[in-house]
């Protein structure tokens, strides 16, 4: 009978569920379950059919039905009128007026249409600035259970059986992480909000504390009490002033309210919350690095163990995870592990927020559960490559992680995936390439920035990168010799089983990845002295292609050197001498004459 | 204000969604200029401020003004949300003073959406 069952839809916008559509969608599964008919039901959450305003709104599929207005307290009698009678009663809870039709909606929109928002779920609706607008959609429930109604290891349970891990880039499961803080002996310990965020294109953190700062704190006073500590600091990068006006903000009003000091809600924790801005340096984002930094000294990281959960911030048990991880915190609570896991793939649970950039029609931060695939994120969310290009391949974890081609765009996106293919999940930014980047550069480009960022304190990191970049830079010149790809890869290893911390055991990914995948430029490059995609300018010439051009002079108005010649309304041609291979003619050139060889 | 209990807690939480459900039909409308980062960037404050002189011009104070964070599609903004009594919220993409005027003119005041800088309607989706 499983394909005659009666689909009740309730809508899972982020409207209906601020006035309760989730809390609906249960009392009408345990309602019909109680009259004995939940096999003969399918209820599921559904998009938002813009009927807001009127929520929680309600479908019946088979009756063809829509129903606003429908309140938790009325679920059995809405059960008795419209689920079960056909046809339902209308006039109790009525199809909801005031529609917009002929227009988009959200829904329709595929940059919205794809994303399930948890961690995002109060994007546009609240005033960070207000922390009444967060009370009042559900802000500080999970706050109140977990201080009034749970015990430590209920908290740790819950956390682990949703199945979280760090999203700061490892991955590490966050209840096993705050059971081996809690478990550790000491009347003094720490809870720690990594917003160092520092990859190239990355700012989900920074939005995320922009949009709604009160559930960072929130996630972190629930932490603090987990492992029994009384004190928090958020490590925030200086790059990021409107961040700490609203955290800064955020503070003072949860003070106000005694939700931050001692005895809050009466539960007898107590906690505050200080932030301390940082220099902005890549290397604090390892954890260790950023507790020298809190202390005073230079952000250098020290061989683990000890582990901060035994020897963090002063020596103290320090539970240190990133500012998404802590945004996650309340909703798990609240809404328990056993829900955040049900999103998800069996090894990553809930999901992931990624700060979508680069070669996309649609750039901006998105969020999906975590098994999406690429190719969802890059065409259907990112609305696929502008300009008529090739879609080319994809970084995932910045100059961390790896270069994904266009042969794995149907990856789902977990942990263990990304894993698999050279890359990593990292903290969530995703550039996206098309076919004019050239992948010696790319590889370059993200090793220039490692070595700036690099510590210096252990020899692999501070030499290995540094050699690596200078034979990148060799190819990426002509220079290259037929041995260099073998060198690469020798030091590659070193570098990455050598190295002290994170940042110079994950340096050499983008090399590695670029050679798995796209080895052909590489050998262009060494072998033939081209550059497949015109991105290096050593090993490109310009020129114009006579039988296009029509004089215009438009390339020799833009030329910034005099290296282009010819009379007006005749071919055109560019000196080669004198040309800097700046590109600024092939911008200008409204007929495509301007050719890269 | 001394700390908040549970019960207060709660009751401010009823109290406010009250408030929300009494704005809806008190207030004409509420417009939400979306304020990240990148909202910021691309000129938001100038939409912000420039939908505030037009409201105080007005003297319409039962049209609320007021800041979110990022809304998400950041090659798109500015953008801001009109919502109006029950309908849904509107939300308008890729804005100018001027486009932001014209949607105060014609959508806040004459109950007209301007589909020319229109992104779409509703809601986004949760889990």
């Amino acid at each position: 009978m499983k394909e005659c069952k009666t689909q009740v839809r309730v809508c899972a916008g982020t409207s209906c569920a601020c006035r309760g559509s989730f809390e609906v969608q249960q009392a009408i599964e345990h309602d019909l379950a109680e009259r004995g008919l939940a096999n003969e039901f399918q209820i599921e959450a559904t998009e938002c059919s813009a009927h807001c305003g009127q929520g929680p709104v309600v479908e019946i599929a088979s009756h063809g039905s829509i129903h606003a207005g429908v309140d938790v307290s009325d679920v059995s009698s809405f059960v008795d009128e419209c689920v079960l009678k056909e046809p339902p009663a209308q006039d109790l809870f009525p199809q909801p007026g005031n529609g917009i039709d002929g227009l988009p909606k959200m829904a329709d929109v595929g940059f919205f249409k794809h994303q399930r928002l948890v961690v995002l779920r109060n994007r546009g609706l609240i005033d960070p600035d207000n922390i009444d607008d967060y009370i009042a959609l559900d802000g500080f429930e999970g706050l109140a259970k977990a201080l009034l109604s749970m015990t430590q290891v209920e908290i740790i349970d819950e956390m682990k059986k949703s199945g979280i891990r760090g999203r700061g880039g490892a991955g590490f499961p966050t209840g096993v992480k705050w059971e081996f803080c809690q478990k550790v002996q000491g009347d003094t310990k720490y809870v720690i909000c990594n917003a160092d965020e520092g990859d190239p294109g990355a700012f989900m953190d920074r939005s995320v504390m922009e949009g709604n700062p009160h559930a960072v704190l929130e996630g972190m006073i629930i932490g603090g009490k987990a492992i029994g500590a009384t004190n928090g600091v958020i490590y925030l990068r200086d790059e990021y002033p409107l961040a700490l006006k609203r955290l800064t903000n955020a503070i003072g009003q949860l003070e106000e309210y005694g939700l931050l000091g001692d005895n809050i809600l009466g539960s007898g924790h107590s906690f505050n919350i200080r932030v301390v801005r940082g220099g902005g340096a890549f290397v604090c984002g390892e954890e260790t690095s950023l507790i020298a930094s809190l202390e005073g000294k230079a952000g250098r990281p020290r061989p683990r163990p000890p582990f901060p959960a035994n020897e963090g911030f002063w020596s103290k048990p320090t539970t240190i995870n990133n500012v998404e991880t802590w945004a996650n915190v309340p909703v798990i609570i609240n809404r328990g592990g056993d829900w955040y896991s049900s999103i998800g793939t069996e090894s990553s649970k809930g999901t992931k927020v990624f700060s979508l950039v680069g070669k996309v029609e649609n750039t901006g931060l998105v969020e999906v559960p975590m098994g999406t695939t690429l190719r969802r994120i890059i065409f259907d969310i990112g609305g696929g490559i502008p300009d008529g290009k090739k879609f080319k391949a994809v970084q995932s974890g910045g100059p961390s992680g790896g270069c994904i081609p266009e042969s794995l765009i149907d990856l789902p996106v977990d942990y263990e995936e990304l894993a698999k293919v050279g890359a990593i999940m990292g903290s969530g930014g995703l550039i996206v390439m098309d076919e004019s980047a050239c992948m010696v550069d790319v590889a370059k480009f993200f090793l220039s920035f490692l070595v700036e960022e690099s510590c210096g304190k252990c020899t692999p990191c501070r030499e290995g990168v540094l050699r690596m970049h200078e034979i990148l830079t060799k190819i990426a010149e002509g220079k290259g010799t037929a041995e260099d790809i073998e060198l690469l890869e020798e030091l590659a290893m070193v570098v990455k089983d050598a190295s002290l911390c994170a940042l110079g055991g994950t340096a050499p990914n983008p090399v590695l990845s670029t050679l798995r995948y796209f080895r052909e430029e590489y050998e262009a490059h060494l072998n033939e002295g081209r550059c497949p995609a015109g991105v290096c300018r050593s090993l490109i010439t310009y020129s114009i292609d006579q039988e296009i051009c029509h004089g215009c002079s438009a390339c020799q108005q833009s030329c910034p050197v005099d290296a282009i010649s010819g009379e007006k309304k005749e071919p055109h041609e560019i000196d080669a001498a004198l040309c800097t291979k700046c590109g600024a003619c092939q911008e200008s050139c409204r007929f495509d004459a301007v050719l890269v060889v | 204000m001394s700390a908040i209990t549970l019960d207060e807690l709660k009751e401010k939480k009823k109290e406010l969604r009250a408030m929300r459900k009494a704005m809806e039909s008190e207030t004409r409308a509420r417009i939400v200029v979306h304020m990240g980062t990148c909202g910021v960037a691309s000129g938001a404050q100038k939409i912000l401020d420039r939908v505030s002189q037009l409201i105080d011009a007005e003297g319409a104070n039962d049209i609320q003004i007021m800041t979110s964070g990022c809304a998400g599609l950041c090659s798109r903004e500015p953008m801001l949300t009109v919502e109006m009594g029950n309908a849904p919220p509107v939300k308008y993409a890729e804005l100018t003073e001027s486009k932001a005027e014209k949607i105060f003119k014609k959508h806040v005041l004459g109950g007209k959406i301007v589909e020319s800088s229109l992104l779409a309607v509703g809601s986004e989706m949760t889990r």
